[in-house]
């Protein structure tokens, strides 16, 4: 089955490489519309890799919620917002170079602690993780976490109701 | 004759690993499937468009085409070798870039859902865990397809009509997802083929559409089914008589083919989706199991056409007022008496609760959005 494998692994790098350089895109586009498609690609394959890891019911919520939803709002954003849309705006300004230097040491420092950790490994499933079991632990075992976090978005959809009426 | 498909599949698979070695198998099963639908669906939109100009003709007393070929049968391809051979005209100032992807990136989304649809018994491409969830999510990034058309047109009348797609799309999402719920809280999985499997009895004819939450369920469904679909009597997104065509205003040959065929692909996966959900898909009697998915697919697909020789167009507000006002809490109530539902156990009692409770809810809310009338008109400064 070595063939396989070969091309599911190399499949998997070439969904990386796309949204790497779809990210990239979002950062370095001088178009801001433009971005914003980018950074929805960006999403896309994550959630391409969330299917490849076999995570299928968050890689759906991923489409659901970030691809289809929060992207939407962006875009519309930038359409509402004047004139954003039509102009090209400068992507770096002087301190491009240090932040890069910061960057790369961040990266770095990152990289080495990532490595040095002893990471558990879950076992190899056969299956993909099952939804069931996904709700039934949110509505059992992490009901109050879970309302909480609920309340939580609720007084925020209020609060920005409260602060973007005008009268 | 039930896996005539199947089975045509499996001698395919036999065949090819008798030339081919052992790991491509997988390979060439997943290649049957993909094939399967990249003709499929192609295929469907071609004769909708055929289906829906002869119907539409007939309800408004005239023909149709009927000049290529028999019944003119060959007049898609007709179409299609002239989209084909038609000038590409790129607005002046337009983004190039983002208006060619615009119509490429529609027609993925539209191709990818046909893969958890259950055509017939054991006629699934994948059998994902969360096959309706796939579904919604998938046909969800339409929109940023339509977006990108419309704003890359750089034309005011493109993008009224990607604004216009935008709020519709995002407001009739809510009553379609939550119209779902009581299906899958019935069935207790989200995978389309699973939802099939438990409207399986009673003859075939178990299906979820005979249950008060169910009926009202599918109707709200289906009503969003349509508007997802931007169709008369919600397609104010390309109003012909407000915006001359909406988001693909500035598109001319195989890009406008494109958006076209997306939207005609959508139609036939949203009345099979409805026909899985609610009309028990592939169950039925007699007929092999893909031939009750044709029959109820198509059947639902007339009534889209239907409704577009019959009714006019919904205004903008009235629109938006159908989809918050009126749907949104209908589908609430509706989960609720889908609650009562299972944990009722008599039959008649459920049965008179969960009617009463809907019909109340429905006089109730019709009432709430009953527009405001004036008794009589008063002119101020007529005389």
């Amino acid at each position: 089955m070595t063939p396989l494998i070969i091309l599911a692994k190399a499949g998997v790098y070439f969904v990386m490489g796309l949204s790497l350089m779809a990210a990239v895109g979002v950062v370095t586009l001088p178009n801001i519309f433009r971005a914003a498609l980018c950074l929805a690609g960006t999403l896309l394959g994550v959630a391409v890799l969330y299917i490849a890891l076999q995570a299928e019911f968050i890689a759906v919520v991923q489409i659901l919620l970030y691809v289809g939803a929060v992207m939407t709002l962006v875009i519309f954003a930038v359409m509402l917002t004047h004139r954003i849309g039509d102009q090209t705006i400068r992507q770096k300004n002087r301190q491009s170079v240090p932040a890069f230097v910061a960057l790369l040491l961040f990266v770095g420092l990152v990289g080495s602690l990532l490595l040095k950790t002893p990471w558990s490994h879950a076992p190899l499933r056969a299956n993909p993780i099952d939804t069931l079991a996904l709700g039934r632990a949110l509505l059992g075992e992490y009901v109050f976490p879970f309302e909480v976090v609920s309340v939580v978005l609720i007084a925020a959809l209020i609060g920005s109701i409260v602060i973007a009426r005008k009268d | 004759m039930d896996q005539l498909f199947v089975n045509l599949k499996k001698a395919l698979l036999n065949f090819s690993s008798s030339l081919l070695p052992d790991w491509t198998v997988v390979l060439v099963s997943i290649l049957i499937s993909i094939g399967a639908i990249a003709v499929f669906g192609p295929f469907t939109m071609m004769y909708l468009t055929w289906f829906e100009r002869k119907l539409i003709g007939r309800i408004q007393n005239r023909f149709g085409p009927n000049r290529v070929g028999l019944f003119g049968l060959l007049q898609p391809i007709a179409d299609g070798i002239k989209m084909l051979t038609k000038e590409d005209i790129v607005p002046e100032g337009a983004d190039r870039v983002v208006h060619l992807l615009a119509p490429i990136a529609v027609v993925i989304p539209a191709l990818l859902v046909f893969s958890v649809l259950p055509f017939g018994r054991n006629m699934v491409a994948v059998d994902l865990n969360v096959g309706f969830l796939f579904f919604i999510a998938v046909s969800a990034t339409t929109t940023i397809a339509i977006f990108m058309g419309s704003w890359a047109s750089r034309n005011k009348f493109s993008l009224l009509g990607g604004m216009r797609t935008i709020a519709q799309l995002v407001s009739y999402e809510v009553p379609m997802v939550l119209s779902a719920v009581p299906v899958i809280l019935a069935s207790g999985s989200l995978s389309t083929v699973a939802i099939v499997e438990a409207q399986a009895g009673w003859n075939g004819f178990k299906w979820f559409a005979f249950t008060p939450w169910g009926f009202a369920a599918f109707l709200i469904f289906y009503l969003c089914g349509v508007a997802e679909c931007n169709r008369t009597p919600f397609d104010i997104p390309e109003a012909e008589s407000e915006i001359v065509a909406g988001f693909h205003t500035e598109y001319s040959g195989m890009k406008f083919a494109l958006w076209y065929m997306a939207e005609f692909m959508n139609m036939f996966t949203v009345a099979g989706l409805s026909a899985t959900l609610f009309l028990g898909g592939y169950q039925g009697p007699g007929f092999p199991s893909w031939i009750w998915f044709f029959i109820k697919t198509y059947a639902l697909v007339f009534v889209m056409m239907w409704f577009r020789g019959t009714l006019p167009r919904l205004r903008v507000d009235q629109l938006m007022g159908l989809a918050w006002k009126f749907l949104l809490p209908l589908t609430l109530v509706n989960v609720f008496v889908a609650g009562l539902w299972f944990f009722i156990p008599a039959l008649p009692l459920r049965l008179g609760i969960s009617i009463g409770l809907l019909m109340l809810s429905f006089a109730f809310l019709v009432w709430l959005n009953h527009p405001y009338v004036p008794e009589k008109r008063v002119y101020q400064f007529a005389e």
